[in-house]
């Protein structure tokens, strides 16, 4: 089973590689799509055993990341079908084959125990993501995918050499030697302190400059600015995701060692940095997916700070990564509707967009009012959680700052979204061949709602696997 | 065996100054395949003989010692030019750097435990003070190869201290590692190619059009 999922998307971009045909491709890729989101459910539903000795483990965090990157990468796709109908003056041929290699390595992070093989699977989602961000083929773009590849490059093998000191630190207490999760935290507590905390140190900043934790996010503006909407929505939503649990498996390996403390206080300072850097930048931004990018900053952040505080701040954390996750694909697949409209991303020529596009700018009104918070929508469940239990816990400073960025975040993205959507067109913007269609606004509505079933009712079985994996990462004295 | 491997560490660090030193492209990237070819021989030094020792060497050598280089000269072919003119940071002060920080991660390598097999080589300063020149490269050049360059001898300093794991180290994760460094090279030639094509040069600090104003 753990094969298939692997395997699936490789089929489909073997397939989409060989169709000479650019109507069809799109089509074969949310096939393949759609078969990957049941292939999930069904190993969701009925969870194979661990297994080659351990290297594979669908285990309850693995689970809600891969829940929500398929889901994302379903709704993407069929998105893929109506936009890319518009983007025929291209091939869509390296577009097809990237995202589905790069689903297939996404999928591989979440089910793999190991941390070298995640580690390559991590790698590989990098490098094929770095064509699509070229996929406008201008100077612009040119430039953030420069910015990017190098950037995540060089970040990504920085964690490889905190794993390698982690190893090593397994050959130099004398216990198997093994970057097995699951002897890792075995053996946690005999491992010498020195090469841990270096260890600690690396993957800290190897993962986040992968999930674009600030002072690490400076390619992120420019990559989700120029990235097609669809690849933005991936990048925001799947790959920070994935990021995001290579770190909660280091955390897994800090709780055994009882050195969790170190840990915990730079997520928290971290994570907060984001939010204020996300603050600074997010007032006053001219382009609105620039604008989004400092947003996804923001929420890698609240996904730090609440990871570095524990207690019930983890389940607002993990309920995060869903409600995050599938609302910044809300946000990036309308305001790639919007992009294409005006043929134009900045915010002095996008305007009136509800009056010329009611349905993708309602929608972004609304992924904008889900995303900085409000009910009823998931993400104010998870950062309601996540503040509440910072006060619970005492972390009076933590909780002020997180409260004063969100609220700072949410009127600088207010002065950008709300001229954007309200009022008039200007008189001179370009007409252009875009209009609103079911394959267009179908997938980031079904988003919508999505967001907000999961605001109002959580299902039980959903519920289960959150309560498994908050489980997995309490702090056990 | 062991005594040996330490001496081509020795020349390993010294071409790490070789690539803070030169301006000539061609000239780095050559120094940078000599320092693969090297760093491939280094297995075959560490453990006793067999086909599957002779493989990895073999695969090591031809990928970093062969056909990265070859990646990276056609791109410096391509583009027509020679030197890096001009770095952030002139050649004297990051020669210096690179000096400073060697002798820094043998001072950091002497405060960790280590196994009283590897006691009295130099593999893990060796492999900190490769990383950290690779990230000297990388920050200080202008020129999109140069900042390739730098990445190569990151990864380098990484592979050394990869070494010491043979055990713990399965070869698949050993193989998927050096795939993706193969294949990340490659886009990044393409990347170089596409750079050049837009903005008629390789100086990265021509890429400010996405700036914060």
């Amino acid at each position: 089973m753990f094969a298939a999922l692997i395997i699936l998307p490789l089929i489909g971009a073997a397939v989409t590689w060989l169709i000479p045909y650019d109507r069809l491709r799109p089509k074969v890729l949310a096939l393949f799509a759609f078969a990957h989101l049941g292939l999930t459910i069904q190993l969701l539903t009925v969870t194979p055993p661990e297994s080659a000795g351990g290297w594979f483990h669908l285990d309850a965090l693995g689970k809600i990341v891969l829940l929500s990157t398929s889901i994302l990468f379903f709704t993407c796709a069929l998105y893929s079908v109506g936009y890319l109908f518009y983007r025929r003056e291209r091939s869509n041929r390296v577009l097809c084959i990237g995202l589905l290699v790069c689903l297939s390595a996404a999928s591989l992070v979440t089910i793999t125990h190991h941390l070298g093989l995640m580690w390559v699977a991590l790698e590989t989602t990098t490098i094929s993501m770095a064509p699509l961000i070229y996929f406008n083929r201008n100077a612009r773009s040119i430039e953030a995918t420069w910015k990017y590849l190098l950037i995540c490059s060089v970040g990504v093998a920085l964690a490889l050499i905190g794993l390698y000191f982690l190893a090593y630190a397994t050959i130099v207490a004398q216990v198997e030697p093994s970057l097995l999760l699951d002897d890792l935290m075995r053996d946690a507590g005999k491992l010498s302190s020195g090469w841990v905390h270096a260890a600690f140190v690396f993957l800290l900043v190897g993962f986040g400059t992968k999930m674009g934790l600030a002072p690490l996010h400076t390619w992120k503006p420019d990559a989700y600015g120029e990235a097609p909407g669809l690849v933005g929505a991936l990048l925001s939503g799947g790959l920070v995701n994935l990021a995001f649990l290579a770190l909660v498996r280091v955390y897994q390996i800090c709780l055994a060692t009882k050195e969790i403390a170190f840990f915990q206080n730079a997520l928290i300072v971290m994570g907060l940095f984001s939010m204020i850097i996300a603050a600074i930048f997010m007032a006053r931004q001219a382009d609105f997916k620039r604008m989004l990018a400092y947003s996804s900053v923001e929420h890698v952040g609240i996904m730090a700070v609440a990871l570095g505080l524990g207690g019930t701040a983890i389940f607002g954390a993990l309920f995060h990564v869903l409600a995050n996750g599938l609302t910044k694909g809300i946000l990036f697949l309308s305001s790639g509707n919007i992009h294409r409209s005006y043929n134009s991303k900045s915010t002095d020529h996008v305007r009136g967009a509800l009056r010329r596009l009611p349905w993708s700018g309602g929608i972004f009104l609304a992924g904008f009012i889900a995303i900085t918070g409000s009910p009823p929508f998931a993400p104010f469940i998870s950062e309601f959680t996540i503040i509440s239990s910072a006060f619970i816990q005492g972390q009076m400073l933590v909780g002020t700052v997180f409260l004063i960025s969100l609220t700072v975040i949410f009127i600088g993205m207010a002065l950008t979204v709300l001229p954007m959507v309200m009022g008039e067109a200007p008189a001179d913007s370009e007409t252009t061949s875009y209009r609103d269609s079911i394959w267009t606004v179908g997938p980031p509505l079904f988003l919508l709602l999505l967001i907000f079933l999961l605001g109002v009712w959580i299902p039980e079985p959903l519920m289960a696997i959150l309560r498994d994996a908050s489980a997995l990462l309490e702090v056990r004295s | 065996m062991f005594s040996l491997a330490d001496q081509i560490l020795v020349l390993v660090l010294l071409i790490n100054f070789i690539s803070l030193g030169t301006s000539r492209l061609i000239f780095s990237i050559r120094a940078v395949a000599v320092q693969g070819v090297l760093l491939g021989i280094l297995p075959g030094l560490m453990h006793p003989f067999s086909w599957h020792l002779v493989a990895i060497t073999v695969v090591i050598i031809a990928v970093k010692g062969f056909v990265i280089p070859l990646l990276l000269s056609r791109a410096v072919r391509s583009a027509e030019i020679k030197r890096e003119f001009e770095p952030f940071l002139g050649y004297v002060p990051t020669l210096l750097l690179g000096a400073v920080f060697t002798a820094l991660s043998f001072g950091f390598a002497g405060k960790l435990p280590m196994l009283p097999d590897h006691q009295n080589y130099m593999f893990v300063p060796a492999s900190i003070a490769t990383l950290m020149t690779g990230f000297l490269v990388l920050t200080t050049r202008r020129k999109a190869i140069s900042q390739v360059i730098g990445y190569l001898v990151l990864e380098n300093g990484i592979f050394i201290f990869g070494l010491l794991l043979a055990e713990a180290m399965p070869i698949m994760v050993e193989a998927g590692a050096l795939l993706d460094l193969l294949v990340g090279t490659f886009v990044m030639g393409i990347v170089i190619n596409q750079i050049r094509r837009e903005f008629s040069s390789l100086d990265t600090s021509l890429l400010t059009s996405l700036k914060e104003e």
